[in-house]
C-alpha cells in the first residue's frame, strides 16, 4: 500500500476478544490534519473499539493503524501523544483541578512555571479561571466536563479523543458543550475523533461522521451527505426520521426507477442499492419533503393518505397519516401563517419529488 | 408538616409556616416522630450490645480498680487501718482486729481467698494465713499479738502489713501498677520490679510490634489480591472470592493442625527444602513453636481482613482513571502510583486497622504455635484469667491495651480521618 | 464476687439451653484431659456407671479442666458437675471458694473393709477432691532415634550437648523446676527447700537457662507423645500413662526413664453450683470406689489412690502386658523420685509462675 498523508489512518483493522466474533470488521479510515471525525452508531457498534484501538488501550487483532504515517500498533497509550476525554470524565477524585491539569505536564518534566501558565491558560480557555483549586467533586457535571476537556488539551496533542463526553449531561447543556468543543476545535485546529450514539450531536458537530453498524462502516460522508444521501436502509433509518414504503423495482432507467408499491400505485424513485428489475426495495422519504397537495395540487409522485393524528409542535406540525398501508407515515408540516386546516380523518393526497424519494435495499431483505 | 406554604416576612423576621407557628419548631416536630420511630428500630440492638457487651466490659474494667476480698473478709481489720493509716507494725489493738478476722474467716472457709490475695504482692502469704486462721479459731482471749507472733514470725513482717493495708483498701490502683511491670517496695514506695520478673511492659511493646508487622505483612500480600479480586473477570474473581474467604470457613483446629504438618521442623515445607537442596537436612528451619509461627499463622488468618476492605475500595475504582492516567503520558508505572495508589488509601487504612487490632487480641493462635517468642499479651491476659485467677491483674492489662487502641484509633483519625476509612 | 454475678445475664440464653438439656435426662458433664487418659476414664469409670445407675454422662475435654471452672462460678452458670484437677488447683479453687466441701466419711470403704479415710493414700482426700489416680510427670525419648548412649538420668534430659537435639516441657512452673534441680544434683527429698530459697529459683532457672533455646513448649498432655512421634523433639517430658500407651498401644518405640519422676495426684472436684450435685457427688463414689479404680489400671499406667485396689490391677488391655511395673508406684520406679509438695505450690504457683512467664516470654 502507498505512503499516506493522512493524519490517521485505519488499514483493514479487525478486533475480536474472543477468538470467535469480530466486534470490528475490516475497518478503514482516513482522517486528515484538522478534521473532525465522528464515529456514530448504536451501542455495541463497535465505535468505542475502534477509539480504544487508537488511544492504545485495546490491542489491534488484524491490520494496521497509523499516526502521521508511522504505525502505532506496539507503541504503548503513555507514548502515543493523544489526549483524550472519557466518557465520565475521569477526573482525578483524590487531585484539585489544577493537579489534574498540571499531572500530564509533570509527567513530561515541564518546569512548574509552565506548568502554572499552561494550566491558568487551560482554564480561562474553558472558562473556569479561579477553579484550580476545586476537587473534582465539588463541580457542577458541566464544569467537570470542561476540565476533562481541559486536561485532554493542556499538553498540546495534535489529536484529541472523545469517548461521549457529553453522555452524562443534561439536554441544555450538552447542546451548549457541542458548541464549545465545536469553537475549541475551530480555534485550536486540533484533530479530534469523536465517539457518540446521539446523532443530533454528531451532525451538529462534525466534519464527517462513519455511521457504524455490526463491526462496518455502514457510510463515511458529511452531514449533509449523510442526511441527504444515505447510502442504505440503515443509515436512512438511523440519521434522522424517515418514512419507510416497501414494493418491487419496475424499470430502471440509469439513476432513476420505477417501484410498485404493495398496496398498489406506481412511484418514481432515486436508485440507489436496491437490485434491479423484480428486486424488492424499501422507499426512503424525509418527513419534511412530503407535500400535502391541495385539490388542485399536483407533484410527480402521488399517493392517497388519511390523517390519524395531529401532533402541535411550535414551529412545525407533525401529522401520522395511514399511507400505502402503513399507519406510521410522518409529515412534517411548516407551522406557517398559510397553512392548511386539518382535521384527524381527513383524507387527501400527498406528494413528493421524486428524487427525495430513495430506493433502497430492505434491511431484512 | 401540614402547611406546605411558607412566609418569608418582607423584614428578615423569623420565618414561620402558614398559620403562624415558627418554622424551626414545627419542623422539629415533625422529625421528632421520624427519630422516635427510627430509634426503637435499633432499641433491640442496643440493648442486646449493653447486655452482652458493654455491661460486662464495665465490669471487667471496673475490677481492674476494684479488688474487695480483703475489705470483705477482714472489716475489723480494714477499720483498723481506717483508723490508723500510719502505723507499720501495729500493737496489740491491731493484732487483735486481725486475730478476730482470721478466726471468722475460718468459718465462712475464706481465709484462702484473703490469702490468694495478699500472695499476689506478698509470695508465702497464702499458707500464713491457712494456718494462721485454723490457730485464730482457737484463740480464746488475748494477747494475740503473742500468740500470733508465736505461730509465725512473718506476722511481725513490715512487708506483710504493708501490703495488707493497700489490700484493705478496696479501691486501689495497684493492678496496673503491677500491669506495667511495676510494684511496692517494702516501703510502700513505687518502684519497677527485679529485672527477672518484668514482662508485661516487654509483651505490651512486642504486641503492638508483631501486629504492626502483620498488618504490614498482610497488605503486602493482600493488595495485589485485592486488586486481581477488582480487576478480573467475574467469573474468575468470584473463584478467587472463595479461595479468599476459606480460611474463614475452616475450623481453627484444622487450620492448626494444618500449619503444625507443614511447618514443623519434619514438616512438608521443610521436607521440601531439605529435598530440592536449599537446606540441609541438619539445617532445617524452625518455622513455628516461636515468633515466626506466630507471625505466618496470624498472617494468614487475618488476611481477608485486609483483602475485603481493600477490595472494595478498588471495586469502586473505574479503570478509565488508570486510562486517562495513561492516555496524559503517564507510564503504568507512574499512572499507578500517582493515580490508583492513592486511592485505594481509604481501604488500606481500614484493612490495616482492622488487622492492627485483631491482632492485638489473638490468643489462641500464639499459644498453639508461637512457643516463647511468639507470645503476645493477650496470653497472659487469657493465663491470669484461667490459670492464676488474678482476673483484676487481667482486666487492669486488658484496660490497658484498650487505651492502647483507642489511642492508635484517635492517632489515625488525626493523621487521615476516620470519615475516609471504608471497610466495605 | 457480687459485680460479677450480673455477667450472669449476658449467659442466660446459653444457660437455659444447657439446663434443658439436663433437667430431664439425670445427665451429668464431667470435664477431663482428653486422649488416652479421658478414655480410659470411659471404660473404667463412665460406662459402668452409666450402666449401673442409668443415668447419661457427657465427656467433654479440656487442655486443663481447672481452667473454665472460676468463670463459670462466678457468673453463677456452672454447666460441669465434676472436673478431674490436678492438686495444687484442687487445694486453690477449695481455699477460692469454687468448690463444693467432700466429706471424706460419705465415701465407700475399700472392698477389704477398710475406711475410706485410711484406705485413700496419704493426701488422697482434701476438704473438696477426691484423689482417683497417681500420675507422674517424667521423661521419655524415641529409642529408633536413639543412637548410641540412652539417656538414662535427669542429668541426661538438661545435657544437649550429651545428647542433642529438642526439648519437649510443659509451659508452667510446675515440675520443671522441680527436675531441672534434680537435674542440677539436688537429692529428690531436699528440692522443695532449695526451691523455698531465692538462690534455689535462681539456681532452678539458670538450670532451664542451659536448654532454653531447644525446648518446644506443650500444654495439652496428647501433644508430648506427638512431639516425640513427628521426631519435633529428641526427649520430651511427659505424663507417664500418654507415654505408656503410645509404646503399648500404638506400638511406639518410646522409652520411659523414671529417675526424677515427679508424682502427683489426680482428684475429681465438684464446681459450687454444680447443676446436677447429688448425682455428681454419686458419680465420685462410684468412680473412686476400690474395683473402678483398679479398672482403670487396665486402659492407662497410672496408679490407683487406694491402697486396696492395689491387689486388683492386673493386665492391661491387651491382654498380655503385666501393669504393676508400668506403675508409677513401681518400687523400682521410685528410686529417685519426687512427690510434689500442694502446700509449697499453692503458696509460691503465683509468684513462680509470674517468674516462669517471664522468663519464657523473654527471648
Amino acid at each position: 500500500m502507498e505512503e499516506s498523508s493522512a493524519f490517521v489512518e485505519f488499514r483493514n483493522v479487525q478486533k475480536s476478544y474472543d477468538g470467535e466474533t469480530l466486534v470490528v470488521k475490516d475497518f478503514n479510515l482516513s482522517i486528515a490534519q484538522g478534521e473532525f471525525v465522528t464515529m456514530l452508531g448504536p451501542s455495541g457498534s463497535g465505535k468505542t473499539t475502534c477509539l480504544m484501538m487508537l488511544a492504545g488501550f485495546e490491542p489491534v487483532t488484524h491490520g494496521e493503524i497509523l499516526l502521521k504515517g508511522r504505525p502505532i500498533n506496539d507503541v504503548p497509550p503513555h507514548k502515543r501523544g493523544i489526549g483524550m476525554v472519557f466518557q465520565n470524565y475521569a477526573l482525578f477524585p483524590h487531585m484539585t483541578v489544577a493537579e489534574n491539569l498540571a499531572f500530564p505536564l509533570k509527567v513530561r518534566k515541564v518546569s512548574d512555571a509552565d506548568v502554572e501558565t499552561k494550566v491558568n491558560r487551560a482554564l480561562e480557555m474553558v472558562e473556569l479561571p479561579g477553579f484550580g483549586n476545586r476537587r473534582p467533586a465539588q463541580l457542577s457535571g458541566g464544569q467537570q466536563q470542561r476540565v476533562a476537556v481541559a486536561r485532554a488539551l493542556v499538553f498540546d496533542p495534535e489529536l484529541i479523543l472523545m469517548d461521549e463526553p457529553l453522555g452524562a449531561l443534561d439536554k441544555q447543556l450538552r447542546e451548549q458543550m457541542q458548541y464549545e468543543i465545536k469553537h475549541i476545535h475551530e480555534e485550536l485546529g486540533v484533530t479530534m475523533v469523536y465517539v457518540t450514539h446521539d446523532q443530533a450531536e454528531a451532525l451538529t458537530m462534525s466534519d464527517r461522521i462513519a455511521v457504524f453498524e455490526d463491526g462496518v462502516v455502514q457510510q463515511l460522508a458529511s452531514p449533509a451527505d449523510l442526511y441527504e444521501k444515505p447510502e442504505n436502509a440503515f443509515v436512512a433509518g438511523f440519521i434522522g426520521e424517515n418514512n419507510r414504503l416497501s414494493g418491487t423495482v419496475k424499470e430502471v432507467d440509469g439513476d432513476v426507477c420505477k417501484v410498485a408499491l404493495d398496496e398498489g400505485g406506481t412511484v418514481n424513485a432515486e436508485m440507489v442499492d436496491a437490485g434491479g428489475v423484480g428486486a424488492r426495495a424499501t422507499l426512503s422519504i424525509r418527513p419534511e419533503r412530503v407535500e400535502l397537495l391541495g385539490d388542485d395540487g399536483t407533484m410527480p409522485n402521488c399517493v392517497l393518505g388519511r390523517i390519524e393524528e395531529l401532533i402541535y409542535l411550535g414551529d412545525h406540525v407533525r401529522i401520522r397519516m395511514t399511507v400505502a398501508g402503513t399507519d406510521e407515515f410522518i409529515v412534517k408540516v411548516r407551522n406557517s401563517a398559510d397553512r392548511r386546516d386539518l382535521q384527524e380523518g381527513d383524507e387527501m393526497s400527498i406528494g413528493w419529488r421524486s428524487r427525495d424519494c430513495r430506493a433502497l435495499e430492505p434491511i431484512d431483505a | 408538616m401540614t402547611a406546605a406554604e411558607i412566609h418569608q416576612p418582607e423584614t428578615g423576621a423569623m420565618l414561620t409556616t402558614a398559620d403562624g407557628a415558627p418554622l424551626k419548631e414545627a419542623l422539629a416536630r415533625a422529625m421528632r416522630r421520624a427519630r422516635f420511630r427510627a430509634f426503637l428500630l435499633v432499641v433491640p440492638l442496643l440493648i442486646f450490645v449493653l447486655v452482652t457487651f458493654a455491661v460486662p466490659i464495665a465490669q471487667m474494667l471496673y475490677l481492674s480498680i476494684h479488688n474487695p476480698v480483703f475489705s470483705d473478709h477482714m472489716p475489723r481489720l480494714t477499720a483498723y487501718f481506717e483508723a490508723h493509716p500510719d502505723i507499720d507494725v501495729p500493737g496489740e489493738d491491731g493484732f487483735a482486729a486481725l486475730a478476730l478476722d482470721l478466726a471468722a474467716s475460718k468459718k465462712d472457709r475464706s481465709a484462702g481467698r484473703v490469702g490468694t490475695r495478699i500472695n499476689y504482692e506478698r509470695p508465702g502469704s497464702n499458707s500464713l494465713f491457712k494456718s494462721g486462721a485454723r490457730k485464730a479459731a482457737k484463740f480464746k482471749g488475748p494477747p494475740y499479738k503473742e500468740k500470733l507472733l508465736k505461730h509465725r514470725k512473718d506476722w511481725a513482717d513490715p512487708h506483710l502489713w504493708n501490703v495488707m493495708k493497700r489490700a484493705a483498701q478496696a479501691h486501689t490502683l495497684g493492678f496496673y501498677a503491677a500491669a506495667l511491670d511495676l510494684t511496692y517496695d517494702k516501703k510502700g514506695e513505687i518502684t519497677r520490679v527485679a529485672p527477672e520478673r518484668r514482662i508485661y511492659v516487654m509483651l505490651f511493646v512486642r504486641t503492638f510490634l508483631l501486629s504492626a508487622l502483620i498488618a504490614a505483612l498482610c497488605l503486602l500480600l493482600g493488595f495485589p489480591v485485592a486488586y486481581l479480586l477488582a480487576n478480573l473477570p467475574l467469573r474468575y474473581s468470584n473463584l478467587l472470592m472463595i479461595l479468599v474467604l476459606l480460611p474463614f470457613w475452616t475450623s481453627l483446629l484444622v487450620r492448626t493442625t494444618s500449619w503444625i504438618t507443614l511447618l514443623q521442623s519434619q514438616g512438608v515445607l521443610n521436607d521440601l527444602m531439605v529435598a530440592t537442596g536449599m537446606v540441609g537436612d541438619d539445617g532445617r528451619i524452625q518455622l513455628m513453636y516461636n515468633q515466626a509461627g506466630t507471625i505466618i499463622a496470624m498472617t494468614h488468618i487475618l488476611l481477608p481482613f485486609m483483602i475485603l476492605p481493600l477490595y472494595s475500595v478498588m471495586k469502586t475504582i473505574p479503570p478509565s482513571y488508570m486510562r486517562a492516567a495513561r492516555s496524559l503520558g503517564a507510564t503504568p508505572v507512574t499512572a499507578f502510583m500517582k493515580v490508583y495508589f492513592p486511592q485505594t488509601i481509604p481501604g488500606i487504612g481500614a484493612g490495616c486497622l482492622l488487622v492492627f487490632i485483631l491482632a492485638i487480641g489473638y490468643y489462641i493462635t500464639p499459644a498453639l504455635v508461637g512457643g516463647s517468642t511468639g507470645e503476645l499479651i493477650s496470653n497472659q491476659i487469657a493465663f491470669h484469667m484461667q490459670s492464676s485467677l488474678n482476673w483484676s491483674l487481667a482486666a487492669a492489662l486488658g484496660a490497658i491495651l484498650l487505651f492502647g487502641v483507642v489511642l492508635l484509633y484517635w492517632l489515625y483519625d488525626r493523621l487521615i480521618g476516620i470519615d475516609n476509612m471504608k471497610f466495605g | 464476687m457480687k459485680t460479677m454475678r450480673v455477667l450472669s445475664s449476658t449467659a442466660i440464653a446459653v444457660g437455659l439451653l444447657v439446663s434443658a438439656n439436663m433437667a430431664g435426662a439425670g445427665e451429668i458433664t464431667v470435664m477431663s484431659w482428653g486422649g488416652a487418659y479421658t478414655k480410659s476414664q470411659v471404660e473404667a469409670y463412665h460406662k459402668p456407671w452409666m450402666a449401673k445407675t442409668g443415668h447419661k454422662l457427657k465427656s467433654v475435654d479440656s487442655p486443663n479442666p481447672s481452667a473454665p471452672i472460676k468463670a463459670q462460678v462466678t457468673a453463677g452458670k456452672v454447666s460441669i458437675d465434676v472436673a478431674d484437677v490436678e492438686y495444687s488447683d484442687a487445694v486453690r479453687y477449695c481455699d477460692e471458694g469454687l468448690l463444693e466441701p467432700i466429706d471424706p466419711k460419705t465415701l465407700p470403704a475399700g472392698s477389704n473393709g477398710t475406711p475410706a479415710e485410711q484406705d485413700f493414700i496419704d493426701g488422697g482426700l482434701t476438704d473438696c477432691a477426691v484423689a482417683n489416680i497417681v500420675w507422674s510427670t517424667i521423661f521419655a525419648y524415641d529409642a529408633s532415634k536413639m543412637t548410641g548412649a540412652k539417656p538414662a538420668t535427669m542429668a541426661d534430659f538438661f545435657d544437649t550437648k550429651k545428647f542433642p537435639g529438642k526439648r519437649g516441657l510443659r509451659k508452667g512452673a510446675k515440675a520443671n523446676l522441680e527436675m531441672a534441680l534434680m537435674a542440677d544434683g539436688v537429692p529428690a527429698s531436699k528440692v522443695y527447700d532449695v526451691l523455698g530459697t531465692p538462690a534455689g529459683v535462681k539456681r532452678a532457672f539458670a538450670k532451664m537457662d542451659s536448654i532454653k533455646k531447644d525446648i518446644v513448649w506443650w500444654e495439652a498432655g496428647a501433644q508430648a507423645p506427638q512431639l516425640l512421634a513427628d521426631g519435633e523433639v529428641a526427649m520430651t517430658t511427659a505424663y507417664n500413662g500418654r507415654i505408656f500407651n503410645a509404646a503399648v498401644s500404638e506400638n511406639k518405640p518410646f522409652t520411659i526413664v523414671w529417675d526424677g519422676q515427679v508424682l502427683d495426684f489426680d482428684l475429681f472436684v465438684i464446681p459450687k453450683g454444680a447443676p446436677n450435685k447429688e448425682l455428681a457427688f454419686d458419680f465420685i463414689k462410684f468412680a473412686t470406689s476400690t474395683k473402678p479404680l483398679a479398672d482403670q489400671a487396665k486402659y492407662i499406667a497410672y496408679g490407683p489412690a487406694r491402697k486396696s485396689s492395689a491387689a486388683f490391677v492386673g493386665m492391661f488391655q491387651d491382654g498380655k502386658t503385666k501393669m504393676a511395673p508400668h506403675m508409677p508406684t513401681a518400687p523400682a520406679n521410685l528410686k529417685n523420685a519426687l512427690v510434689n509438695n500442694f502446700e509449697f505450690w499453692a503458696d509460691r504457683s503465683s509468684e513462680l509462675n509470674e517468674r516462669f512467664n517471664a522468663w519464657i516470654a523473654a527471648n
